[in-house]
């Protein structure tokens, strides 16, 4: 029997498979993320984790299978999902200031040829201000560090007022300040009722981190709690073979108990 | 040749190349405005591509119309062809792009070389035509703007027109694409007809470039421009105008001397005005410009030597007088190496410089004394550390150990600003700061 796909659930993945040159990365991926939750999506290099998160947003194409969000397709959903990229995959050298790029994320509702104004640009502000880098506005984006332009990608995220957050690898070579504010501020998104999911790497901060969990490696392991997806089990499960990871996995499961 | 028509010709007061002139000038104003997109949307091998396959569509037009009885020299025909192949040659990169694993870089460098060379084999086809006289089609090769008709020139303006007001209107749209591509397609944009929008716009421009600046070098009146203009600053429209003003300069300049010595190739003279811009921009445009950045370099390096050395002599002072008011003593040399390690040569550099800035004098004994300015400056740097020190203990999450080099480090970024916030914040007394960490013991001598 096929699983259920209720309308009131954020995301709901259903038979999903994806494959580049026809070598399958993602299989048959059957998935419901429950709203509310603050998730993390891990699994090793070349698990297809990123590849779920733009499949899910049709930036590649799907092989097979659907994403409905809130029962719906996603192309009638964009505003409820706000998207925040791996940090190397745009040019930080182009010439545009933090704020440029957070008021980037008001532009779906300036609409088509409108120019952009200043209650757009007093809401990029404030966003950029929730992330703590207000001061750094003006600022050209090759000129910020590691750590603030992933805040500013975050502000970006923000500043389109949405539901859902898509977000890979907000973690991935930030600094310790900049690792505390983006948690923070995730915290407090869900505590807002927002659902949050994010790709993820680092398996010593998940538990600290995430209540949600998806472990994949082609296919999903488990999706479930934080509390009892995360296992000895399931990550050996995840992670195979890999014996050098084996370590990190004991050190990881040895940060559950505190 | 005299000076007075050099003259003339620059300020279009000749008339045999007022029209040349002025039609060029307004083509790098478009080539600038638009290439600006192009460069920063990463596509300009694209450009270059489109270019060099816009030849056999010139050949063909040219027999197409010959066969009809027409004149085989009619622009508004020639760009038409030029425009379908050049389109033919984009199309069939995005093809190999997507049915083979071929890199980009590959597929264009296979398109652009084999479109040109069977345009080279058809102009010379076309050229042995009975009753056709192919003469004046290399021009598109290489380009003459002396050739540009009236008809030619409002042609220019027309595509100056519409990649302006384009451009204005889509300002947001082309930067988001060109920025993150994805990021714009969750936003529901299609931005597959944004990038259709941009490069019809390139096209456009290249066709109509053909003719005055030539199929080999229309690529450079659409880069070098945007590159030069990104040295002299990080605003996306500045650049945008900057662009369009190098590149109507070079037209301006380059149209302007190609006229004067008749035989040079126009496109070359043009590239040459451009390279020539872009040369003095990459040597001092202020924003990422050689020599702006050096000097920036340098007063950083000279800034924090200094401090370094104030800071050292000042601590050592106050390890000499511990538990008293420090008293300004003259100290040796070899204290000062021994306090920190300097390179060969850096320490008779930097005591010169701070000797210089009256920071500090020599004594006829080989010690140095700092002046009354240096010992205040001294110890207003060596509180400015200790406070950014006591800083990343208390907010950063930082170990301790790492304080003192991160401290070396940022203290020289600090502005009076931060330092009373600071102070503010740690609330502290304005008073002297003991170091977080104990002071090495003065080593036995």
């Amino acid at each position: 029997m096929l699983p259920e796909h209720p309308p009131e659930i954020p995301i709901a993945i259903h038979d999903l498979t994806v494959a580049y040159h026809r070598k399958p990365v993602l299989w048959d991926i059957d998935l419901n993320i429950p709203k509310g939750v603050l998730g993390g999506i891990v699994g090793p290099n070349g698990a297809g984790k990123s590849t779920l998160l733009k499949a899910s947003l049709n930036l590649i194409p799907k092989t097979s299978g659907e994403v409905l969000i809130y029962g719906k397709p996603y192309q009638e959903q964009r505003d409820l999902i706000a998207y925040v990229p791996q940090r190397e995959s745009v040019d930080w050298d182009f010439p545009v200031s933090a704020l440029d790029v957070v008021t980037m994320g008001t532009y779906r509702k300036i609409g088509w040829f409108k120019r952009i104004q200043k209650k757009h640009k007093d809401l990029a502000l404030e966003a950029l201000d929730q992330v703590g880098i207000a001061h750094l506005a003006k600022r050209q984006i090759s000129q910020l560090s590691g750590g603030q332009q992933q805040r500013v990608f975050l502000a970006r995220a923000l500043v389109q007022d949405a539901d859902i957050f898509l977000m890979d690898e907000p973690f991935a070579a930030v600094d310790a300040a900049t690792e505390e504010a983006i948690i923070t501020l995730l915290k407090d998104l869900n505590s807002r009722g927002k659902t949050v999911l994010c790709v993820h790497h680092d398996l010593a901060t998940v538990s600290r981190f995430f209540d949600h969990l998806v472990l994949l490696n082609m296919r999903i392991v488990a999706n479930g709690p934080t509390l009892e997806t995360f296992t000895r089990d399931n990550l050996q499960k995840t992670y195979g073979g890999k014996l050098n990871l084996l370590e990190d996995i004991a050190h990881a499961l040895g940060n559950l108990g505190k | 040749m005299s000076w007075d028509l050099v003259i003339e010709t620059l300020t279009l007061e000749h008339h045999a190349v007022r029209l040349p002139v002025l039609g060029v000038t307004l083509l790098g104003f478009t080539a600038g405005l638009i290439g600006t997109f192009l460069l920063l949307r990463k596509q300009s091998l694209l450009g270059d591509a489109l270019a060099h396959a816009t030849l056999p569509g010139i050949g063909i037009a040219f027999a197409i119309m010959i066969s009809l009885g027409l004149s085989g020299r009619a622009l508004p025909g020639l760009l038409i062809g030029a425009a379908t192949t050049g389109l033919l040659g984009i199309l069939t990169v995005l093809a190999i792009r997507r049915t083979t694993r071929l890199k980009d870089d590959a597929a264009m460098g296979i398109v652009l070389s084999v479109f040109f060379g069977l345009g080279l084999v058809i102009l010379k086809m076309v050229s042995n035509l009975p009753g056709s006289s192919a003469a004046g089609l290399e021009h598109f090769i290489f380009g003459t703007p002396a050739t540009l008709l009236n008809s030619d020139f409002y042609i220019i303006a027309g595509t100056l027109l519409l990649t302006a007001i384009t451009t204005s209107y889509l300002l947001k749209e082309f930067t988001l694409v060109c920025f993150d591509q994805n990021f714009a397609s969750t936003q529901g944009w299609p931005t597959l007809l944004i990038d259709i929008a941009l490069l019809t716009l390139v096209s456009i421009v290249t066709v109509v470039g053909l003719q005055s600046v030539g199929i080999i070098l229309i690529i450079a009146f659409l880069i070098i421009p945007p590159t030069a203009a990104r040295f002299w600053t990080h605003k996306l429209k500045t650049t945008l105008i900057l662009a369009s003003l190098i590149g109507a300069i070079s037209g301006w300049l380059g149209s302007s001397f190609s006229s004067l010595y008749y035989k040079l190739p126009a496109g070359a003279v043009i590239v040459l005005a451009a390279a020539t811009l872009f040369l003095i921009s990459m040597l001092f445009g202020p924003a990422r410009g050689v020599i702006p950045r050096f000097l920036r370099h340098r007063k950083l390096q000279r800034k924090v030597g200094r401090q370094h050395l104030l800071r050292s002599t000042y601590e050592i002072l106050e390890q000499q007088q511990p538990n008293q008011a420090i008293q300004n003593l003259p100290i040796s040399l070899s204290l000062l190496r021994q306090h920190r390690y300097w390179t060969r040569g850096e320490l008779p550099r930097l005591i010169r410089q701070a000797k210089h800035e009256d920071h500090l004098e020599r004594q006829p004994d080989g010690q140095i004394q700092l002046s009354e300015s240096g010992f205040g400056e001294a110890s207003r740097i060596t509180r400015n550390h200790r406070l950014w020190e006591l800083y990343l203990i208390k907010h950063a999450d930082i170990a301790p150990s790492h304080v003192d080099r991160d401290a070396d480090m940022v203290e020289h970024l600090l502005g009076a600003e931060i330092v009373q916030q600071l102070e503010a914040e740690l609330d502290t007394p304005n008073t002297e700061i003991p170091s977080p960490h104990t002071i090495q013991p003065e080593a036995s001598q």
